[in-house]
């Protein structure tokens, strides 16, 4: 009874503490044009309400995941029910041959709107899988990630206007640029700790965007460039329909080929030194690993999709110009890597469906989109930093009695 | 010479708000080493508590520098609270997660406050009220400073001459400083380091918002935006005098400010903010620990 | 411990500066192959700093650290990165563990492995044979380093769900993973029980003996450093100011009067 009374007492001060926070920006609006004052006194209940239970389920929330730590710590492995299940090797192929197949019969059940749409949630699945690689796996905290998206798209249009170059000739080259400027701009700053890392790729993200801005001769400024060729197939004629198809296709190919690619390289040596040098810095250089060659493939890798899936955007849009690239953008990709799980290849691609997607369909969420994916990343840090789906554990086999390649057997001298 | 004293002086104007922001970052940062990302958004709230409790006052038919004043008091007193509550929600959870975890909240914060904002109230300029009144004696000059300058100049001196006497003269500042130098050990000692954690989000909360009234009665608008890149320029200003020094952030602050000024000047006004990360990326590189700050060897 | 057998690890004269600071003081130690050394002394003399001098975390101020490899050209390890001096054959573990607490036990020693194979990205993503094989004789590898230290149960667990002296082990297991010339041993039995303890000698000495190779260790607990090493190196405010057998060592005055208070006699 007493825990009763005083949880309610602690969640109506709670109440009223966001009700005199809130008071200023939510109920009162100035019109300085018109002279008039707002006073929209509705929106105090909603806030007095919502706070009150809000502060009820963050307790309870709190509470449970301060239990589960201390179990974890105990030695106990705490995993859920979809994550033992996703462990099954032979269900998760299942559901990926699933998943694949309506992927391909997708266009041709639904129209040419639904068709695009998914092609912009198959862009931030490669986006998010690319930017995964940096953040998720090697742990280097990248918010400037749009710019090599950018790159990529701006390399297509300017080569495509200049030069008169296509799409399949422009492809790899996008990515080779994503991945020369990864490289370039990741050489000096890679060494630098997590946090000013974050700040400097903030900062070329804005750089990016300004000088596209400004260099007119190049870019053509902030009206963009326009009237950019789609994707050909040997010079057919198509419809916007047919095109869009055509687009959808080349997107899930693209998505199917990232995903082969990232998860042979989690699996790999080289990964395995990402995921080391996110766990520990010093242990990891202790154990032979060198630093800065390894944070340099990641960042670049994962430039190098960016500057791909680029130049597909800029061909599927046919339009671009620098406010696509903002760091709104970032944000996004960077909400996708976080709320599907960091180093998760299939919590990302969830992450970008639902991020993406739920907007797109729910048009009354769509405003309150990025104040939810702020939210989200917030609650997802404290309540479940693995995010939906957190990494899955390779398992590896031994095989018998093979010999060991020790320092003894090997010949040292010669 | 008009021009370049003309520069120098709104550098110096720039520069001294940009301190005023930068003295939050580097005190949070010294205690808890984590980019408050959503400070900017503090500097903004403050400035749009203003905006409102002024828009108010003039409608109703007030004006007038005390209504200036009060606005900024109370703006301050919400700031204040919006980052002491910030700290409690999002950051407090996480303490003793990976950097990698509070930094993301922190971001995610950011995001979240200036929706909130651009939700709760609009997503154009609004204009703030004009209610510095010109003064007489600044007339012969004021080709070079006016009187805004001149207000923000002088109240940015106050402050800082008050924030210095707090952290070198008084108890709480004396413990701030403890919590600062090693955070576990000053709670051995019976520091009550969350009250020290809370007081240093409140004190930089308040400086922010000083900071955003000034700049909006400076410039005379207002947006939800406006804290995103007063924040990026504020945390170079500290980085670059030394992350967790103080006279560090004022001296990064007047840099950054001038620099700014002087490159819109005698450059090209389009290329101002690239000059900030331009120093940026340069300070980084060479040398991390910043002007004044300490080079820090990790403990293994 | 044979006290004949070739210099492996010479540091002369080491010395490092924090500031105004003098940590290290001009130390000189030397480590033959095939020897257990320890390297003792009170609380803040400057061990650990000593040792990550010689593994490359911190640049010295002035002195000379030479490896001489069996055969091969001696090399000094001063200025060298962290992973440049693992490469050269010194691994290390740390005081206060440091394992990749969101890996699993296999992958932690499979990581000690890196620096000894060689696929890269465009192999990985191909995944040929060759790499294959690579793979699975990296798994090969880092299960006989588990076995060694007796973790061959926890394959498959997160590293930070071991218990403590488990992931002691687990450091051992994943330093000798690189194929070091001589490992150095950042206060193994710290925080140990004393059945732990016991467990940890004899591993220590397995080590030595079946793998052939030199320890050097840095320990607190005077027990089980009189019992396994020779010779012995005793550091004070940053200076050496003992060396020798254990006999030597526990006998010196300067040793007694440094560890006053504190339990000498084994």
């Amino acid at each position: 009874m007493k825990i009763i009374l005083r949880d309610f007492k602690k969640s109506l001060l709670i109440s009223l503490w966001f009700m005199f926070l809130t008071f200023p920006l939510v109920v009162v609006r100035v019109n300085t044009i018109e002279n008039v004052v707002v006073w929209r006194w509705s929106n105090l209940i909603w806030v007095a309400a919502g706070s009150f239970f809000l502060s009820y389920l963050w307790r309870y929330m709190l509470a449970r995941r301060n239990r589960r730590r201390k179990i974890a710590e105990e030695g106990v492995e705490t995993r859920g029910r979809l994550q033992m299940l996703l462990e099954n090797e032979q269900l998760r192929n299942r559901v990926l041959a699933i998943l694949l197949a309506l992927a391909l019969v997708f266009p041709l059940v639904f129209d040419t709107y639904q068709t695009n749409i998914m092609v912009t949630a198959l862009i931030f699945v490669v986006l998010g899988l690319g930017l995964n690689i940096g953040v998720g796996l090697a742990g280097l905290l990248d918010l400037g990630y749009v710019a090599f998206f950018g790159l990529g798209a701006y390399c297509y249009a300017i080569l495509n206007h200049n030069f008169d170059l296509g799409f399949w000739f422009v492809l790899p080259i996008g990515g080779m640029i994503g991945c020369l400027f990864g490289v370039i701009l990741g050489f000096p700053i890679l060494r630098l700790r997590g946090d000013y890392l974050a700040i400097v790729t903030l900062g070329f993200g804005m750089l990016f965007r300004v000088i596209m801005e400004n260099w007119e001769t190049l870019s053509s400024g902030p009206s963009g460039i326009a009237n950019i060729d789609r994707p050909g197939l040997f010079g057919l004629e198509m419809t916007l329909a047919q095109s869009t198809t055509y687009i959808y296709y080349i997107m899930v190919a693209l998505v199917v080929l990232t995903i082969i690619v990232t998860n042979r390289l989690k699996n790999s040596r080289i990964g395995r030194a990402w995921i080391a040098l996110r766990e520990d810095e010093v242990a990891c250089v202790a154990m032979g690993i060198d630093m800065g060659r390894t944070k340099l493939s990641a960042y670049a890798l994962g430039a190098f999709w960016a500057g791909m899936v680029g130049v597909i955007f800029a061909a599927k849009t046919t339009f671009i110009n620098p406010a696509s690239f903002t760091f709104m953008e970032s944000a996004i990709i960077l909400s996708i890597v976080v709320l599907g799980g960091m180093g998760s290849i299939l919590g990302v691609i969830l992450g970008a469906f639902i991020l993406i997607l739920l907007p797109e369909y729910l048009r009354a969420f769509a405003e309150y989109r990025m104040l939810i994916f702020g939210a989200a990343m917030v609650l997802m840090m404290i309540f479940r930093p693995q995010g939906l789906i957190s990494g899955l554990r390779q398992v590896y086999t031994y095989k018998g009695h093979k010999t060991h390649v020790g320092v003894k057997e090997q010949p040292i001298n010669e | 010479m008009d021009y370049f004293l003309e520069l120098f002086f709104s550098g110096l104007t720039r520069g001294s708000i940009y301190a005023l922001i930068a003295l939050g970052y580097t005190m949070v940062y010294g205690i808890i080493q984590l980019i408050n990302f959503a400070h900017g958004e503090i500097y903004m709230i403050g400035a749009f508590v203003a905006l409102i409790v002024s828009g108010v006052c003039t409608i109703y038919g007030l004006s007038g520098f005390a209504i200036l004043i009060l606005a900024a008091a109370i703006a301050a007193v919400y700031a204040a609270a919006y980052g002491f509550t910030l700290e409690r929600v999002a950051y407090r959870p996480l303490r003793g997660s990976p950097r990698l975890s509070a930094l993301i909240s922190a971001i995610g914060m950011s995001i979240f406050l200036q929706n909130y904002v651009l939700l709760a109230q609009t997503p154009d300029f609004l204009p703030f009220p004009r209610l510095i009144p010109d003064l007489a004696f600044i007339e012969p000059v004021a080709h070079i400073i006016g009187t805004p300058e001149l207000v923000i100049l002088i109240t940015t001196l106050i402050t800082m001459v008050v924030l210095t006497f707090l952290i070198k003269k008084t108890r709480v500042g004396k413990a701030m400083r403890a919590t600062q130098q090693d955070l576990s050990m000053a709670r051995l000692v019976g520091i009550n380091v969350d009250n020290v954690i809370s007081l240093t989000f409140i004190i930089g909360s308040v400086m922010a918002a000083i900071g955003g009234v000034l700049v909006a009665s400076y410039i005379g608008q207002v947006s939800f935006y406006i804290g995103f890149l007063a924040g990026i320029k504020a945390f170079t200003a500290a980085v670059l005098g030394g992350i967790g020094s103080i006279p560090g952030a004022v001296l990064g602050g007047l840099i950054i400010g001038w620099s700014e000024s002087f490159a819109a000047g005698y450059i090209s006004s389009d290329y101002e903010d690239v000059i900030t990360f331009v120093l940026l990326v340069v300070i980084l590189i060479f040398r991390p620990a910043g002007i004044l700050g300490k080079v820090h060897k990790q403990k293994v | 411990m044979n006290e004949s057998g070739r210099k492996l690890l010479e540091v002369k004269g080491l010395t490092m500066d924090f500031g105004g600071l003098r940590a290290v003081d001009s130390v000189s130690l030397t480590v033959h192959e095939g020897e257990i050394a320890a390297l003792i002394g009170p609380n803040g003399a400057g061990k650990t700093t000593f040792f990550n001098c010689v593994t490359g975390i911190y640049v010295p101020t002035k002195g000379d650290i030479l490896l001489h490899p069996q055969g091969e050209q001696t090399r000094r390890l001063n200025g060298l990165k962290p992973n440049q001096v693992t490469e050269m054959g010194l691994a290390r573990t740390f005081q206060n563990i440091r394992l990749f607490g969101g890996m699993t036990v296999l992958e932690n020693v499979m990581i000690g492995r890196h620096c000894r194979t060689s696929s890269g990205i465009f192999r990985s993503i191909l995944r040929g044979s060759r790499v294959r094989e690579e793979e699975q004789q990296i798994v090969e590898d880092s299960y006989y380093w588990l076995n060694k230290v007796g973790l061959e149960k926890y394959v498959n667990e997160f590293a930070r769900n071991l218990p403590y002296g488990a992931q002691r082990r687990l450091e051992i297991a994943r330093a000798m993973a690189t194929d070091p010339l001589l490992l150095l041993l950042d206060e193994p039995a710290a925080g140990m029980n004393p059945y732990e303890t016991s467990a940890l000698e004899v591993l220590i000495r397995r080590i030595s003996e079946e793998e052939k190779i030199a320890i050097l260790l840095i320990e607190h607990d005077m027990k089980l450093v009189m019992k396994i090493s020779h010779p012995i190196y005793v550091m004070e405010y940053g200076k050496k100011i003992a060396q020798g057998s254990p006999q030597d060592v526990r006998n010196n005055p300067r040793v007694i009067e440094a560890y006053l208070g504190e339990e000498v006699e084994a």
